[in-house]
């Protein structure tokens, strides 16, 4: 894929498949009945089963995807490590915990997500008070020292939480297990709320616009700490901040979906497999891609086997891995 | 700035390092045209004063200045167009070409252009890295790779360029080139770490030995680099001999 026509093409990627996912679902919309609904001048069947249930759902699963995608990209490179997705921060962990106490005492849909919103934000404040010495340090540029104690201490937030999981899981009643599991796997069966999706579509617009300002720094920054610095970059102020929109976004995803796997590790791969490593082209390749996978992967979660409905985090591994392991062998 | 006016300075400076003095009260100016061979036995403190130097570590004690001003006060970006580092540990997690390498020593100075990437190609080309610029950085050799790093950072055009250990990974041909290429570097101030004390004869104009124990002595490299005082830092004999009308050092394993 050439480098400057692969932006526009994931656009249209995209576009593609959000009209799939407006069209896919149990009353099928043939393509000129969603496009004249999306125009606003379809038929009020059309109209009302696209804009109540499946263009909020389809901007969710966007929204998810594109948000884990860029907090997984944005760690990859500050840690210098490939192996590194959006939950390594531990953010996820304290929002499934929010999330999953406000299941078992039996509150609604939208409590459910606001608990996992605030679980996401105490975690976020939690990771910076902790590891605030190696965040904000003056003398941490000669080793990598200061990364590696922010990823140790997500790392330890993330263990503690999936520990307070499993005693909930352990604790809860089966009626609530089912919930319960299909939170940690990640599903937007209760994504229908357009003003939630547009909210962390807007979340995601700020996490990139940030990402791209200071995308040419993290260039220099993949190169080693010391070096960059050298080279005029402010390191430890770009790497708080860098921390701060990838931990944001994460929240984000987690609070409309739980924990969607896989997504954030795997979408940032594909793409420096396909386009190098330029954080200005990967991070927003990375947003377009990990939402258009989200998009597809849930369009299959509930039509593949209707009226059943799969969580959609079964889905992304299982179409992910594949097209990973394909381009890895073939690049 | 004037030519006498430092471009480096160190008043007083202390340097600790796991509960151990190295260095005590340091006074040291750097000059445009000055060549500083820092030399010192294993964990003397040489990399150590690198970095205070480059504004990367703070100085246990004593002032530290660039330009005439404190230097922990100064900006990232006026510290980059003021002095490189080459340091002897590269960083290379994913993928990227030799010139996009050498081009981020550009990056305080806006996009890079097409005059950046030439002289990007024109330092590669006078490190003996000339054919090696669309290669992957991770596939180099240790010895080349050092060589990229040398050209990364000539490449952000500084007037003064700290070095350490530049030609620790360079065979005999490229360790006597890297030395001459240096050597007429005259415009700008160099300190380089070097453990070779013949390459630091043909480098230097002037020397900074370190005990690596608070102790150190500095001066006009000729009058420095004498046979006894290298014996008493290394602790071990060093003879002058002399070949082709020149100067060289000859290092034993004891003392005699």
């Amino acid at each position: 894929m050439k480098r400057s026509s692969a932006l526009p093409l994931l656009a249209f990627a995209a576009l593609a498949s959000g009209l799939l996912a407006l069209a896919a679902g149990s009353v099928a919309l043939s393509p000129e009945r969603v496009l004249a609904a999306v125009l606003g001048q379809g038929d009020a069947a059309a109209s009302d089963v696209i804009w109540q249930l499946r263009a909020p759902r389809a901007l969710s699963a966007f929204a998810v995807g594109a948000a884990l995608a860029l907090s997984g990209a944005l760690l990859q490179s500050l840690l210098r490590n490939p192996l590194a997705d959006p939950y390594v921060l531990g953010v996820s962990g304290g929002a499934a915990v929010a999330a999953l106490g406000a299941i078992a005492a039996g509150l609604g849909t939208a409590v459910v997500q606001g608990a996992a919103a605030l679980g996401a934000l105490a975690t976020m404040a939690l990771l910076f008070g902790l590891a605030r010495r190696a965040l904000f340090a003056r003398n941490s540029l000669q080793s990598d020292q200061a990364t590696v104690a922010v990823l140790l201490t997500g790392v330890m937030l993330a263990a503690f939480a999936a520990a307070l999981l499993s005693l909930a899981l352990s604790l809860a009643p089966d009626t609530k297990l089912r919930t319960m599991v299909f939170w940690l796997l990640g599903d937007l069966g209760g994504a229908t709320d357009a003003r939630a999706a547009v909210f962390a579509l807007a979340v995601v617009a700020f996490a990139l616009v940030v990402a791209l300002v200071h995308a040419p720094a993290l260039n220099l920054m993949v190169r080693g700490d010391l070096q960059a610095y050298t080279q005029g970059v402010r390191v430890a102020a770009t790497r708080r901040r860098l921390i701060l929109v990838s931990a944001l976004a994460t929240g984000a995803a987690v609070t409309l979906a739980g924990a969607v796997g896989f997504v954030g590790f795997v979408a940032p791969h594909l793409m420096r497999l396909a386009l190098g490593n330029d954080q200005r082209v990967l991070l927003p390749a990375s947003v377009l891609a990990g939402g258009t996978l989200v998009v597809v992967a849930d369009t299959v979660a509930r039509t593949a086997f209707a009226p059943l409905q799969l969580p959609v985090g079964v889905l992304t591994a299982l179409i992910g891995v594949p097209v990973f392991l394909w381009l890895l062998a073939h690049r | 700035m004037t030519a006498r006016e430092p471009l480096l300075a160190l008043s007083g400076v202390t340097l600790r390092a796991a509960g151990r003095t190295l260095v005590e009260n340091l006074d040291l100016q750097i000059r445009a045209g000055e060549r500083w061979a820092v030399l010192g036995p294993n964990g003397a403190g040489k990399s150590t004063l690198l970095a205070v130097l480059a504004g990367a570590r703070m100085a246990d004690a004593g002032r530290v200045t660039a330009a005439g001003r404190p230097i922990e006060g100064q900006r990232e970006d006026e510290l980059a167009r003021l002095r490189a580092l080459v340091t002897d540990r590269w960083v290379d997690p994913f993928k990227s070409t030799v010139l996009e390498t050498v081009m981020t020593a550009r990056y305080v100075f806006g996009a890079g252009d097409g005059a950046d990437e030439t002289l990007a190609l024109e330092l590669l080309a006078a490190l003996d890295c000339g054919d090696l610029a669309r290669r992957d950085v991770r596939q180099l050799s240790r010895g080349e790779r050092q060589r990229v790093a040398i050209a990364t950072a000539l490449a952000q055009t500084t007037p003064a360029v700290l070095l350490d250990e530049p030609t620790a990974h360079q065979d005999p041909r490229h360790q006597a080139w890297v030395i001459e290429y240096l050597f007429a570097q005259r415009e700008r101030a160099l300190v380089s770490t070097l453990h070779d004390v013949n390459a630091a004869v043909r480098f230097a104009t002037h020397a900074l030995l370190l005990s690596g124990r608070g102790s150190y002595q500095l001066g006009p490299a000729a009058e420095v680099l004498q046979a006894e005082a290298l014996s008493d830092l290394f602790e071990t004999s060093i003879t002058a001999v002399e070949a082709e009308g020149e100067r060289f050092f000859r290092v034993h394993a004891a003392r005699r």
